[in-house]
């Protein structure tokens, strides 16, 4: 996902010259096509993020497209001050693309695990934020963001995710996609958590319970009216996300059922709100926070027998 | 002082009045500065402040707005009536600079340690386009305090920024009392020079010395130029001067006016 991506970004700028690549200190030899081809929008600027963000700004405000790749977790949480003011403020076109958004650098501890990022940056005004599921729907989202006229957060996963993203279903940011129908439950997911929950409405099946699955790739602006119709047709709506339980998906849901008459249960399935503890692989961490396919059926299943 | 340091000042003694509030001490510190810079040495055009070649400002130190805005008003970019109702509800003019709002003003700037990393960018971005604009950013001396000042600094001198200037209002006080003793700059020349610019130092409030300084740009080839201006916090109004009480005042009331009106006729 994160090759599609920054693959994307060269892609992107040999159709536009707007686009410029902003990097902190990446891996040896990444774009190296583009810096040999277009060294002048080819930005490798050293462990300086804060100030990469505010020249970002400067460079947006003359006209061009600066996507960023660094480390989510010091985009977000160091950068804050300066994707407020420099970026949003101005609703500027820059694009962040977050490496090792949520659970992925679980081997390296707390300080490198972005689970508030969402959450962070949600509560800034212009900025939007997409969590794609797989690298096909990256490649969308990548093509998608050079018209997105302010600020984009990109949040990337580990790569190597299952593809269950369809082409045909199309994309725009903001804008859900509903994955499976059913009655009884509405799983809304973000990210590759979006693939759990498929899988675990597939195992719901099985136990004589129907499951629609909306994939909320744009946590910001949430697709609201997608959420209210799928609040109409089911009982229960269930988000499941990689992200602390407070400020990522599962509270903008809550957020927009707390303003509707007549709303449906929510169960929000997200890290409790505590700093991971443990290394492992991303998969160990999400485990202990119960975000597994099984994780997941259970709760549902609770939920629903709780409504009985 | 000549009359029009003195005039400027006036503009801003108006804006206080107006507003009941402001910083002052930094204001005072960069009239010359502001002054020269607009006079003498900036290509803008008030009637298209979004001309594509003009050079670009940046006020870094962004709470020292209150002279932009009179050297602004002034030079036409907005009517001078904007400044007797700055920060008041439905004013176009806040305790600091945005945007979006004020003609003439390049960046959102208060929350220190920004506009370097800002002008750096706008200065790469005039040189992809190959266009004459320099982009000039006013830093404080507490503002040198952020390390993302050094961060641009470092960056704009591996690019080798010709075409940006930042000017550093060194008038040696902060908001809790002297920059050494607070966080001590010095060897403050030294730093940017091992950063990789071009440094000159200047009275910050010798109109003609700023004048013979600017028009050297840059200070030396293939390297960004950076202007180090020693100021007085509070020049002009004698009871103020060096003192940090004077920094900010949120509220600034008849007798303050008067005095420092009086204060600007002696000096």
């Amino acid at each position: 996902m994160r090759q599609v991506a920054v693959n994307m970004v060269e892609t992107l700028a040999r159709q536009d010259d707007r686009v410029v690549f902003i990097g902190s200190d990446l891996g040896p030899g990444l774009l190296k096509n583009m810096k040999a081809d277009m060294p002048d929008r080819f930005f490798m600027e050293g462990v300086a993020e804060q100030h990469i963000i505010g020249m970002a700004a400067g460079m947006a405000m003359e006209g061009y497209i600066p996507y960023i790749n660094t480390i989510a977790t010091f985009l977000t949480r160091r950068c804050f001050d300066q994707i407020a003011i420099d970026v949003c403020l101005e609703n500027l076109p820059v694009r962040l693309i977050a490496s090792g958004g949520g659970l992925v650098y679980a081997p390296l501890g707390p300080t490198h695990l972005a689970f508030e990022d969402m959450g962070l940056l949600r509560t800034l005004p212009n900025m939007a934020i997409a969590a794609p599921v797989d690298a096909p729907e990256m490649e969308r989202l990548m093509r998608a963001s050079l018209d997105w006229k302010g600020p984009l957060y990109i949040r990337l996963a580990k790569g190597g995710d299952p593809v269950v993203s369809r082409a045909e279903a199309g994309f725009a940011i903001g804008k859900a996609i509903a994955m499976r129908q059913g009655g009884d439950v509405t799983l809304i997911g973000t990210g590759i958590m979006t693939g759990r929950a498929l899988a675990a409405a597939e195992q719901l099946e099985t136990q004589g319970i129907s499951a629609s699955v909306l994939h909320m790739h744009t946590v910001k602006p949430l697709d609201d009216a997608a959420v209210l119709e799928a609040a109409a047709g089911t009982g229960l709506i269930v988000t499941v996300e990689e992200h602390t339980r407070i400020g990522g998906l599962g509270s903008a849901v809550a957020e927009l059922l707390a303003e509707t008459d007549g709303a449906p249960r929510l169960l929000r399935l997200a890290l409790p709100d505590a700093f991971p503890e443990g290394y492992g692989s991303q998969d160990n961490l999400l485990s202990l926070a119960g975000l597994t396919v099984d994780g997941i059926t259970g709760a549902v299943t609770k939920a629903l027998e709780g409504r009985k | 002082m000549d009359d029009r340091s003195k005039y400027l000042r006036r503009l801003v003694i108006d804006a206080l009045e107006g507003g009941g509030r402001g910083h002052i001490g930094s204001s005072m510190s960069l009239v010359e500065i502001l002054r020269v810079l607009y006079d003498d040495v900036l290509d803008v055009r008030p009637d298209d402040p979004r001309w594509p070649d003009r050079d670009r400002c940046i006020l870094s130190k962004g709470h020292g707005c209150l002279t932009w805005y009179a050297v602004l008003a002034d030079k036409g970019f907005f009517p001078k009536e904007e400044l007797l109702r700055q920060c008041r509800a439905g004013a176009m003019l806040g305790g600091h600079p945005e945007r979006a709002h004020i003609p003439g003003v390049e960046a959102s700037t208060g929350s220190l340690g920004h506009g370097l990393s800002i002008g750096t960018g706008m200065a790469i971005a005039a040189r992809m386009q190959k266009r004459p604009s320099r982009v000039f950013v006013i830093t404080g001396d507490g503002e040198l305090d952020e390390g993302s000042v050094w961060e641009a600094a470092m960056h704009a001198g591996k690019h080798r920024l010709e075409n940006l200037v930042a000017l550093v209002d060194y008038n040696k006080l902060q908001s809790y009392g002297p920059v050494k003793e607070v966080l001590d700059l010095e060897p403050l020349a030294d730093k940017w020079r091992a950063f990789g610019w071009g440094v000159k130092e200047v009275d910050g409030h010798d109109v003609d010395a700023l004048r013979a300084q600017l028009s050297t740009l840059p200070f030396e080839a293939g390297k960004p130029s950076v202007l180090i201006c020693h100021t007085v916090k509070g020049k002009g109004f004698d009871f103020a001067e060096h003192q940090a009480t004077w920094h900010h005042k949120a509220r600034v009331e008849a007798p303050d006016v008067a005095r420092m009106r009086e204060a600007l006729e002696r000096a």
